[in-house]
């Protein structure tokens, strides 16, 4: 049973098409979702929403034409196709028909997070407040959230496309403030976080949930001993998991076709090139099973795929969605993605990783004289035209004659993608992927960041060391 | 039905399914948006939504359900879903609807000049902004321009009597552009905002983008020095717009905020004055009441150098034995109030653009900051982010610079303010500031 019944589908397309272009694209959507926070041991803001809604999008060209409408009813859909039609100005064309709709190979739920009774949720929230306050006396604040989200989609486009998906995401997160009574320059107060989550149902928390907690409250605590970062030119040794976010912002945005096709990404012209050591594999990968960032389909209807963008240091593909697929002559590699029904699809990442080397963390660790150790980022900024990015450690250590000593608050990473990538001097093999939300043309979706330890032979660290 | 209707219809909803105290929020919007490149329309873009948020209390405790479904069937789900997930809070003492409700007319929010713009006449706009900044010698490339507006009206409802509504207008335009290839290449931005597109300047906004982008060509990564820094109305927006953040007083109430338990301390050289204004006619942050139905207001945060108090909604103000200051924003109504800022106001002082940098002397001038919300630690204040600009020498303005890092703390930045400038403008890039540019005394730039 679809939501939207692929004869009326057919009719919407057609009329998106009386007055012309390229591509006509019904984009049918239904959105559920379920939010709760714990906050100074009180459990708060529980929030449930329903949404439902379609859009409409007409490609002629290089120009998009794109209206949406909440709810499913015909009339609505109907009138919002008459209206992105107005805005085309050429002949008609006729859709092809659909073809039979075609579930997406969709992403095992164990247990569907909306059977699980909302008691339970709060409950382990709790669990992850008690878990994180047991990791020490210095812990004063927990604050732990939980989301689980399902959207269904059904895409029907006039290549005949009729596809459809259901997908489930369930995410635990907390943060940790700990305090420590100064003597002289008053008290010291640092705050450490952890996720857990993925395109999974309830299961995903089965198992220790709570371990979340105990890390977040741990890397708090870590670092009421930090001393001040260090500034200047040093190697750096990149975490797993989280520390993707690197590979994500420095170079994943720039790999993005529109950026690419506006010359707008230092990697435009660069296909084929060397940009990094032999060695060095990247991919971004909407198939993985159960991961943060995957799903069935893209948001065009396109299969997500596992494409390699770097392969031993060379660059080999970009990622595309249809319409820049098309300018270049090559196929979609399924990463069309939009936040909701409410947006136009665009190039996305879905899980960006490097793939895991033959090194351990700690021969990496072990070459470095002096140098930093970034276990996590707080965030990051990339401008993709010039590669010029910025991260702010969250949890990181000084690397002194080959081992971890001092862990450091207030370091910053400052660089330049393709600079960073040709500068990664060794993988370690323990591949991580973490979850994250990427921000870009106002539109959020998850995305998977993760990665091996890496090693950089050298980026500048701003720290606030005198 | 009216939005007052259907948020009235919401708190029934509510109350038949339990709750004690209950609140409907409805919006409906029609926006547009349109992106140009290489003289040609790429996106156009035509949405409308409708929705309603419901808020439920039941002794103490509180859920929130939203949803797009606005018939009779749909509402009253919506209604039961509030009451229930608010069954599953923990009480707490101090939530509710606001003690007093009420509506501050704010003129010239919604303009009747919006009607008589064709979608022609944006799309011409957005190509005007494209055409003012490709035509300045040396710009690469426009990467975008894009022209928006919103025409949007909520209303509000409560279990107590209350209801209210509101309309708004809001254009925007804003351009990218590029400076030099390769690896020189450096960006810029211009925008500008509006209750109308008349009101946009597209040949400004497109120069604006070129001239900033152009200032910045051939930067290099300077060495690490202390010394006097320049902030533009761009950067001192966006730290304004944090530390706007860090005086909510739910950030204050849970520890998480470097002004905590700071009332009346000195936290800024007294020239400097930050005010929340919910109630200023050209602020695309303003409206005639919060998410909640407090009347909107002016809050001065920052006085005399002062810490004059914090942004409050009526839980956070219980809590202290407060007013609230009418600070519950709504992004939508898909989520419940929180507390925020409306607009922010840094206060203009006398000095111009190239006095600043006069008394400079040789320092920095920040044209852009990244990372800002990953470098700076809100509790204890200090900071180091990414920033380009400008070297300034001898009182002027030197080579272009890029990849630094400028690290400091906030108190120990805003006590170190040596002037400030004259030219305010608003920059709507993270929420509503009304910035002007800002002369720090001494700031650690680390380079190479």
């Amino acid at each position: 049973m679809t939501m939207v019944d692929p004869e009326l589908a057919a009719r919407v397309l057609e009329c998106a098409l009386e007055r012309g272009g390229d591509l006509g694209e019904l984009y049918v959507e239904d959105r559920r979702g379920f939010a709760l926070s714990l906050d100074d041991g009180k459990v708060e803001r529980p929030q449930a929403g329903t949404e439902r809604g379609a859009s409409v999008r007409v490609v002629r060209g290089d120009a998009s034409y794109f209206g949406h409408v909440d709810g499913l009813g015909e009339d609505g859909l109907l009138r919002v196709a008459a209206s992105v039609a107005q805005a085309v100005r050429s002949d008609v064309t006729a859709p092809r028909p659909l073809g039979p709709s075609r579930p997406a190979a969709g992403h095992p739920v164990a247990q569907r997070p909306e059977d699980v009774d909302a008691a339970s949720k709060a409950d382990l929230l709790r669990s992850c407040d008690d878990r994180a306050r047991a990791a020490g006396d210095e812990v004063i604040q927990v604050t732990v959230g939980y989301a689980e989200g399902r959207r269904r989609v059904e895409i029907y486009n006039s290549d005949g496309l009729a596809a459809s998906d259901d997908r489930t995401r369930t995410r635990l997160t907390t943060q940790v403030v700990a305090r420590r009574s100064g003597a002289g320059d008053g008290p010291r107060v640092e705050t450490g976080s952890d996720t857990r989550g993925g395109h999974a149902g309830f299961e995903l928390f089965a198992e220790d949930a709570e371990a979340v907690a105990e890390s977040a409250a741990r890397k708090a605590l870590t670092l009421l001993e930090a001393v001040d970062a260090p500034t200047g030119r040093l190697p750096v040794v990149v975490g797993n998991g989280f520390g993707g976010v690197l590979l994500h912002e420095a170079v994943g945005h720039g790999l993005e076709s529109d950026a690419v096709q506006k010359r707008a990404s230092v990697y435009a012209g660069r296909l084929g090139d060397q940009l990094a050591q032999p060695g060095v594999t990247a991919y971004d990968d909407g198939r993985r099973e159960g991961e943060w960032g995957s799903d069935g389909i893209d948001d065009e209807g396109t299969p997500t795929q596992r494409t390699t963008v770097i392969e031993d240091g060379r660059l080999v593909s970009y990622l595309y969605d249809l319409i820049r697929a098309r300018a270049d002559g090559v196929e979609s590699t399924g990463n069309g993605r939009r936040e909701s029904f409410r947006h136009l699809p665009m190039p996305r990442m879905t899980n960006t990783y490097f793939a895991p080397g033959e090194a351990t963390p700690e021969e990496l660790i072990a070459g470095v004289g002096r140098g930093l150790y970034a276990v996590s980022f707080g965030g990051g900024q990339v401008e993709p035209a010039t590669g010029d990015f910025v991260f702010g450690i969250s949890e990181g250590y000084l690397i002194e004659d080959g081992k971890v000593t001092a862990p450091v608050r207030g370091a910053t990473l400052v660089g330049n993608g393709i600079e960073a990538l040709a500068a990664v001097d060794g993988i370690a093999g323990d591949l991580h992927i973490a979850t994250g939300y990427c921000g870009k043309g106002g539109q959020q979706v998850p995305a998977g960041v993760g990665q091996p330890h890496v090693r950089i032979r050298e980026l500048t660290v701003g720290g606030t060391a005198q | 039905m009216t939005l007052e209707d259907l948020a009235q219809a919401g708190v029934e909803a509510a109350l038949a399914a339990g709750a004690s105290d209950a609140e409907g929020w409805c919006e409906e919007s029609v926006s547009r948006e349109i992106r140009v490149y290489n003289g040609a329309v790429e996106s156009l873009s035509d949405a409308g939504g409708r929705g309603i948020g419901i808020r439920a209390f039941l002794e103490g405790r509180s859920g929130y359900a939203y949803g797009t479904d606005l018939g009779e069937q749909g509402i009253r789900a919506l209604g039961a879903a509030a009451h229930a997930s608010a069954a599953i809070s923990d009480p707490d003492e101090h939530a509710g609807l606001p003690a007093e409700f009420g509506v501050t007319p704010v003129p010239g929010l919604e303009s009747a000049e919006m009607a008589e713009w064709t979608t022609e006449r944006k799309i011409e706009l957005a190509l005007a902004v494209e055409r003012a900044a490709r035509s300045r010698e040396g710009i690469s490339q426009v990467e975008q321009a894009v022209f928006s507006d919103e025409e949007s009206s909520a209303a509000i409802a409560n279990s107590r009597g209350f209801s209210a509504a509101y309309s708004a207008s809001q254009a925007w335009a804003y351009a990218s552009a590029f400076a030099g290839e390769g690896d020189d290449l450096m960006t810029g931005i211009g925008i500008d905002l509006g209750r109308h597109p008349g009101e946009l300047d597209p040949d400004a906004i497109g120069a604006e983008a070129a001239d900033r982008a152009l200032a910045l060509k051939g930067a290099r990564q300077p060495e690490s020095r202390r010394c006097p820094v320049v902030l533009d109305a761009f950067v001192a927006a966006s730290f304004a717009g944090f530390i706007g953040s860090m005086l909510s007083a739910d950030a204050v109430q849970r520890g998480r905020s470097l002004f905590a338990g700071r009332e009346g301390e000195v936290v800024a050289e007294p020239s400097f004055v930050l005010v929340d204004d919910g109630r200023d006619p050209g602020g695309p942050g303003s409206a005639p009441f919060d998410g909640e139905g407090s009347a909107t207001r002016r809050t001065p945060l920052i006085d005399g150098g002062r810490l004059a108090g914090y942004l409050y909604d009526a839980r956070t103000a219980r809590k202290d034995g407060r007013s609230s200051t009418a600070n519950a924003g709504r992004r939508s109504y898909r989520t419940p109030p929180a507390v925020g800022t409306t607009n922010l106001l840094i206060e203009p002082g006398g000095a111009t653009l190239d006095e600043l940098l006069a008394q400079a002397g040789d320092g920095l001038y920040v044209t852009d900051v990244a990372g800002l919300h990953s470098g700076v630690n809100p509790v204890s204040g200090t900071f180091s982010v990414g920033a380009t600009g400008r070297l300034i020498a001898g009182g002027e303005l030197g080579r272009p610079v890029r990849e630094i890092t400028i690290a400091s703390d906030l108190v120990g930045m805003l006590r170190a303010v040596a002037a400030i400038g004259s030219e305010s403008r608003w920059v709507p890039l993270a929420g509503s500031v009304k910035a002007v540019p800002l002369l720090i005394g001494e700031m650690a730039v680390s380079g190479s």
